[in-house]
């Protein structure tokens, strides 16, 4: 099994088991590349993406970019706060006029869930999704998954937490597809107004004593608390939240085993993750951002391999 | 289907092995500005062999060896199915004098992307090629090798396979027609 399953990378629920795999394994060589002294492959010399970014964006429009740069693309990039999508352009015509200059890959975030989805369905250019909405970010479960493998070992068996606003996460979502179909036990964890309804559907535990979780788990995934796609409160106040799932060095030390801390950034430090946690040396956040660039070479190189 | 020949068997295998070992000692002497790299995925079995022999005819532990993976600078990546391996070179390139090794020399693709993909460790003072089998009428490129362990004359449609002490148990050179 030397290909992806799929033309496009739009969740990590329609890929498989040895898709995951694949892409891992070849991240592990691209990991070696960019930490070579010249960090350039010319793989993908005559290809070019487009970088759609129609929602804000540091680490994963930088992450993409560089990958993109370092497999020798041409690469254009595209934010629509400066965009003809503010003068009522739907988003098919915008990229297919984006395609007819010639683009061979897109990488798209989008706000509304499906986006990317969607577009798979219209356009002909392979799709990679950098976000849609709640719904999924694959790339992000997969360089996670790659950085709790380099880790722990290995991914089988062990018992992986999210915590925090899972209701809006599509990191969250993503994680638990790739942690399952490789093996890992997943436990959710954050207040219960910030829990879809069906979760429990997907299979994963859900918990809502942050300190049980921690206790449980040997890696712990903190996310934000998404303030710009909540509409209403959903909690008291950022400090009583900070009390009941925030993670501080205090409580990190008071546990039994020494577990590993992500995040997928941005950090709101002191809301989810005191600094003194995010600095520690159980914290593989940086790890994670390296790994990315890696990972997305991997998704990039292996898409355009396939005709 | 042509009944598959023996190029090189065990016992020619070793011997030529000792002899491409003393022509590189003739041009490098001790080694001491000279590293071996050889290409992955097959090469690098050639390049061990060869490194093993070097040190025990000249009595030197220290002759550097690393192996190149150049899945990513190959001009074919998207026609075949690649599975990238690891590059292992903990040297500097710099300034040396580099025997790239694989161990077919077919069509000259492979070893253009192992220049390439050289350079991403520093600019070599010079680059020579050593290969087992040098199937001499299939050349795409202009590219020759230095150091040969046996030429032959072959038609696109056969394949040479080589066959490694680390993978097979035995060395062996068979010539398969179809």
């Amino acid at each position: 099994m030397t290909k992806l399953s799929t033309k496009h990378l739009l969740g990590i629920k329609d890929i498989t088991l040895a898709d995951i795999n694949l892409i891992l394994s070849t991240a592990q060589s691209f990991k070696e590349v960019i930490n070579r002294p010249i960090k350039k492959v010319p793989s993908l010399r005559d290809i070019t993406i487009a970088n759609l970014f129609f929602e804000n964006s540091t680490r994963t429009k930088l992450s993409f970019e560089l990958a993109e740069k370092r497999l020798s693309a041409d690469v254009v990039n595209f934010s629509s706060s400066s965009s003809s999508v503010k003068k009522g352009e739907t988003l098919i015509d915008t990229v297919n006029n984006i395609l007819a200059m010639k683009v061979d890959m897109v990488v798209m975030r989008h706000p509304n869930p499906g986006a990317a989805a969607f577009l798979s369905k219209h356009v002909n250019a392979k799709i990679i999704n950098a976000g849609d909405g709640a719904h999924e970010h694959p790339t992000q479960a997969l360089l996670d998954a790659f950085s709790i493998k380099e880790k722990l070992g290995n991914i089988k068996g062990k018992k992986i937490a999210i915590v925090g606003d899972i209701l809006h996460s599509r990191v969250a979502l993503s994680n638990i597809f790739c942690l399952q179909k490789l093996g890992a036990d997943v436990m959710v964890c954050g207040p219960t107004t910030l829990m879809p309804k069906y979760i429990s559907s997907l299979g994963v535990k859900v918990e809502h004593n942050l300190q049980k979780t921690l206790e449980w788990c040997d890696a712990a995934n903190m996310l934000r608390i998404q303030l710009e796609r909540q509409e209403i409160k959903y909690f008291p106040s950022l400090r009583e939240y900070t009390m009941l799932f925030g993670l501080n060095k205090e409580l990190l030390d008071s546990l039994s085993k020494k577990i590993i801390i992500m995040h997928p950034g941005p950090i709101n430090r002191g809301v989810e993750i005191t600094s003194d946690v995010a600095d520690s040396s159980q914290s593989i956040i940086l790890e994670q951002v390296e790994n990315g660039v890696a990972v997305r070479m991997a998704v990039l190189f292996l898409l355009a391999g396939r005709n | 289907m042509i009944k598959p020949r023996i190029i090189l068997d065990s016992k020619h295998f070793e011997i030529t092995i000792t002899r491409l070992c003393y022509q590189l000692i003739e041009a490098h002497n001790d080694f001491s500005d000279t590293v071996i790299v050889g290409l992955q995925p097959r090469g690098i079995f050639l390049a061990r062999q060869i490194q093993k022999k070097l040190a025990s005819i000249l009595k030197n532990k220290n002759i550097q060896c690393g192996s190149l993976d150049i899945t990513f600078y190959r001009d074919d990546f998207r026609q075949k199915e690649l599975v990238p391996n690891t590059t292992e070179i903990d040297f500097i390139v710099e300034n040396k004098n580099v025997i790239l090794v694989d161990d077919v020399l077919f069509t000259g693709r492979t070893i253009r992307a192992g220049l390439d993909a050289m350079l991403a460790f520093g600019r070599p003072k010079d680059v020579e090629l050593l290969v087992l089998i040098d199937r001499r009428l299939s050349r795409h490129l202009p590219i020759q090798a230095k150091y040969i362990g046996k030429t032959i004359d072959s038609i696109v449609s056969e394949k040479v396979k080589v066959e490694w002490k680390e993978t097979d148990g035995f060395n062996r050179v068979t010539l398969i027609g179809v």
